[in-house]
């Protein structure tokens, strides 16, 4: 798996995402409370794109009535048929054996480390503090 | 089929049922605003539209009785950049949907304004009219792929029968659309005048599903939830059929062509078994029929796709379609609606190259004549 640096973490907003070509493939990359997700930007029942899926927080019921919510921003529904995804993991939330969205590793890096790495930081010389995402595909 | 998505389709491939252009039966146009219908509504109706708005058979005005998860229930990705509801956008329209799949015919399936649900006949003839020549004006002729439907609240019988006339003399229409939840079930007699029109004239009857009638959309009375009341749908449908078929419908209208549209078609091999059961048993109350309901509705009846069933083995949904017959199916989206089915991946089930011909686009070009 190769290391893609895809963005300035300022450029995803928080609950915002942002879509990128990674190795041909279009990847969407989620910004949740200070944390990145990158997932196909494909739902996996019929195709629908997961950019413009409902950031939801995880609701369970115990009864009737009483409606509990966690995971605030985690969950992912489907901008068509409304499936729900795990966002950490792709993983649908009714058949998580059998249905589940790619999924890829993502890090946050600094500048500063990253400045030997492919990103040429002589490009940014004053960006060098800045942190990026990156994205393994 | 993997159920794991783990490449994406790359730049111009196309999956193979986009091969064949699409004739898609069920896209939904959207008014952006009651001031589109001005011009084709009297100053007198635009007056009662603005101080009376709806008088429907369902409480609250220009709503559904109570709100639905999804906005307008549509897909939270068709509401145009330009603003305006989903679906009131022909520029978006063409960009998100009839382009990308390859559309060769959109038929246009008005929801707005409870069109079939209004009970001040007048009113709902007026708005009949302004809608069928908005249909006309702001799409077919903006895009020739789209085709319009003549909408008649079939209730006013006299007056739905002259705006089917009014209509027909354009040419442009290529069905006649009336509402699953009358007053009545559809079989009975006082409809009739519009069979016999749709015979004489050559035009479908187009009976798509939802809206709001006398009734509770349930034989058992009102659901609790969205979920109930979606599925209400298809035993609304099924009733209808057996109303049609039963009250003696197509035997009456023999060149009488019906496409039951938005109501899927997983019901339909139990309705017709249990129909042809009934018939041998109790033919003597219906002498009126010469054949068994089956043959009715093999030779009079088809049924769009959408939305369709997705059983946890493929096996099953192909034996559904042969069941139903390839040759009743006809392909829909339902497009811009939340409930839609991308023609790429809707059906989890194989298909030959015929079959996907003739559901994707050979059935409706022969039942719609196009
Ligand atoms: S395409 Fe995502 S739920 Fe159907």
């Amino acid at each position: 798996m190769a290391r893609h640096i895809v963005a300035r973490t300022s450029e995803i907003p928080v609950g915002g995402n942002k879509v990128f070509d990674i190795a041909g493939r279009d990847i969407v990359v989620f910004h949740v409370n200070g944390e990145f997700f990158a997932l196909l930007n494909r739902c996996p029942h019929e195709g629908a794109p997961l950019e413009k899926a409902a950031c939801v927080a995880r609701l369970t019921s115990p009864e009737p009535g009483i409606y509990q919510r966690s995971r605030v921003g985690e969950m992912l529904r489907c901008p068509w048929h409304g499936w729900e995804f795990d966002m950490r993991n792709g993983q649908s939330w009714f058949d998580p054996k059998r249905i589940k969205i790619r999924s890829y590793p993502v890090a946050v890096g600094s500048g500063e480390e990253l400045q030997k790495g492919p990103y040429v930081a002589e490009t940014f010389p004053v960006r060098v503090e800045d942190s990026y995402v990156i994205v393994e595909v | 089929m993997s159920d794991v998505i783990d490449r994406p389709l790359q730049g111009d491939e196309k999956p193979t049922a986009t091969r064949l252009r699409i004739i898609d039966c069920d896209v939904h146009p959207s008014l952006h605003s009651f001031d589109d219908l001005n011009e084709f509504l009297p100053k007198r109706w635009q007056r009662h539209l603005k101080e009376y708005g709806s008088h429907l058979r369902t409480p609250y005005l220009f709503t559904t009785p109570y709100p639905r998860s999804s906005p307008l229930i549509a897909r939270r990705d068709a509401w145009p950049p330009t603003g305006g509801p989903p679906g009131s956008d022909l520029a978006f329209m063409r960009k998100q949907h009839l382009d990308p799949l390859d559309v060769e015919f959109g038929i246009l399936q008005v929801l707005d304004l409870f069109i079939f649900s209004q009970q001040n006949l007048e009113f709902g003839a007026a708005i009949q009219r302004a809608i069928n020549d908005w249909q006309l004006a702001f799409w077919s002729h903006r895009d020739p792929r789209l085709k319009a439907s003549i909408l008649v609240g079939q209730d006013g019988t006299d007056l739905a029968v002259a705006e089917i006339d009014r209509c027909a003399r354009s040419g442009e229409y290529i069905q006649i659309n009336v509402s699953p939840r009358a007053n009545e079930p559809l079989g009975r007699r006082r409809y009739w005048p519009i069979y016999e029109r749709a015979q004489e004239l050559d035009l479908p009857l187009g009976i798509h599903v939802g809206g709001y009638g006398g009734h509770a959309p349930t034989g058992g009375g009102w659901p609790s939830y969205y979920v109930e009341e979606h599925q209400s749908n298809a035993h609304t449908i099924a009733a209808q059929l057996a109303s049609l078929v039963i009250e003696g419908v197509p035997e009456r209208f023999p060149r009488l062509k019906i496409v039951f549209i938005e109501g899927g078609f997983g019901w339909i091999p139990s309705a017709v078994w249990r129909m042809d059961q009934h018939f041998e048993r109790f033919r003597s109350e219906v002498p009126h029929l010469k054949r068994k309901p089956s043959e009715y509705v093999r030779e009079h009846f088809w049924f769009t796709t959408q939305p369709i069933d997705e059983p946890d083995e493929a096996r099953h949904l192909r034996a559904l379609m042969e069941w139903v017959g390839i040759d009743r199916l006809l392909f829909s989206s339902d497009y811009p609606h939340w409930d839609f089915d991308d023609p790429r991946f809707a059906f989890k089930t194989p298909l030959s190259e015929a079959e996907r011909q003739k559901i994707f686009n050979a059935n409706a070009r022969a039942v719609y004549k196009f």
